[in-house]
Order: C-alpha cells, then structure tokens, then sequence
C-alpha cells in the first residue's frame, strides 16, 4: 500500500503541476488559488467568471477522482467545530496576509524560484511543523 | 471564451491531481508535518512533482512572450521579503497544520459534502474578508503593490 500511495502522490503532483502549468500557458495566470478563491468571494471589478469556473472545476475533478476510486477525500483527523472554524481563519487571512498559499507560493513560486516565495513556504512549513508537534504529542492529537 | 474554457481545464486537472495525489486527506498533511512523530513522507513525493512540472511549463511558456489565450502573463514581482509576508505565511501554517487543510484541498472536498470541509472554507472566505475588507488591518498592510523602489 505505501508504495501505491507514493506512485499516487507523484502522479498527483504531476496533474497539480499541469493544471497550474496550462493556467499560466493558456491564461498567463498564476494558479494560487487562496487569490482566487478571495476574486471569487470578494468580486473586484472583472475576472470573475474564469475564477468562480476555475473552482468549480477543482471540485468536479476532485470528486471525480474520489469517485473513480483512485483518490480519497476523507478528514479522518479529531477536530473539534470551534478548532476548525479558528483554522480555517487563520488559512484564510494568514493567505491574505501573506500573498498566498500553498499553490500560489509552494508551488508556483517555488518552481519560478521566487525568494519572496520560497521564504513563504519554508514559514508555513516550519510553524505548520511546530503545530502538529503541539497537537500530536503535548495535546495527545486531538482538539 | 477559450479562456474560460482553459481555467476549467486546469480547474479539473489541478482538482483530480490534489484528490488523487492525497491532498484532501488532513490526516496526510498531518502525517507529513509530523517529522518528530511517525512520519508519512507521501506528500513529498507529491511536492516535489508538482513544482517539476510546473517549472517546466514555466520554463517552455514565459519565453514566448505572452500567453495562448490572453494579452500578457501576470506574474509577481515583487521581491521583498517583509514581516508582512512572514507573519501571514506563519499564521496560514498554524491554520493549516490545525486544520489539515489548504484553501485548494478544502474547496475540492466541498464535493464529498462533509462537515469539515464546509466549515472550513466558510471560516477561510470570512477569514480572507477580515482581512481584505476588515478594520483589524491597516491599509497599509494590505496587498496592494508598493511602488518599484
């Protein structure tokens, strides 16, 4: 199973990196996509209709790969509601705050080479780490 | 129209390779972010093929100048690394790591309909409007480009 896992994931980054390579190459766009998720929620003048179909393929191809049975989308982690919506908070204003995400920045930026980028992701990384080491193992994993 | 047409393309493929590569399992991120614990480097494997491919089409587009489907390629350029920027990207990971999920993988697990998922990207979009929109944050600090210095 772990080596089918691995051959998934490398397979996963390839698309990951294909879908945000053709958006660049068609659309000249970076795929972050905390920035357009914010176009979408927070509509600025234009550009909106490329970002709200944008998402919406991301979940119609998320789901069809769960559905095919080749991916999984399932939370399986102990998280309270209140843990949650204080989470999610902070990805969202934290990605604001920080001109992106994990996309935008791990993964876009990264592979452009961007120093404002990789500074970005080595962060989120490092005070991700830091978190789960709090929760995992002082917190006993849940909260 | 081909635009709109190419950003569902790459909505899809994006979508499929985060569900597949297993990006919508918070358990995962978790897993990867446990380095003192038991660790699951699968998500690596991941990583590290997403930014390949990206560089490569990176490196095969920008040279021709302008896009297939639009005028100009918008690519940031700012170089600055400032305490704005750190102190989002730290907070995003405390979010992250707490949650298991970014804003991509959140959205894509809208699709399976369960409760986590909802939660956290309603409680993503209200954090994004508190800071785009909110009185917490000077206009100073929002992202709105400085001038080339």
């Amino acid at each position: 199973m772990a080596e089918f896992s691995v051959i998934n994931s490398l397979l996963g980054g390839v698309l990951i990196g294909l879908g945000g390579g053709l958006l660049l190459l068609f659309n000249g766009r970076i795929a972050g996509i905390s920035g357009i998720m914010a176009g979408v929620v927070l509509p600025r003048a234009g550009e909106w209709l490329w970002r709200a179909v944008f998402l919406i393929g991301l979940v119609i191809g998320g789901f069809a790969a769960s559905w095919s049975a080749v991916g999984v989308i399932s939370f399986g982690l102990e998280r309270s509601m209140p843990t949650l919506i204080v989470a999610g908070l902070l990805v969202g204003f934290g990605a604001r705050m920080g001109s992106g995400c994990t996309s935008g920045h791990g993964m876009c930026g990264v592979a452009r080479l961007s120093k404002r980028s990789i500074a970005a992701t080595g962060t989120f990384f490092l005070t991700g780490i830091a978190t789960v080491y709090i929760v995992n193992h002082l917190l006993g994993g849940s909260l | 129209m081909k635009n709109i047409a190419a950003a569902l393309i790459s909505g899809l493929l994006f979508g499929g390779g985060l569900t597949l590569g297993g990006m919508t399992q918070p358990s995962r991120i978790v897993g990867v972010m446990d380095v003192t614990g038991v660790w699951d480097p699968t998500l690596v494997f991941l990583f590290l093929a997403a930014v390949g491919t990206y560089h490569v089409i990176y490196r095969l587009a920008v040279p021709r100048g302008k896009p297939l489907f639009a005028t100009n390629f918008e690519i940031p350029t700012r170089k600055d690394i400032n305490p704005t920027l750190l102190s989002g990207a730290a907070l995003f990971g405390v979010g992250w790591a707490l949650s298991g999920y970014c804003p991509g993988p959140a959205v894509v697990s809208l699709g399976s309909g369960q409760a986590q998922a909802i939660v956290v990207v309603v409680a993503i979009a209200a954090g994004m409007a508190l800071f785009d929109l909110g009185p917490l944050v000077p206009r100073g600090l929002r992202n709105i480009p400085k001038k080339a210095t």
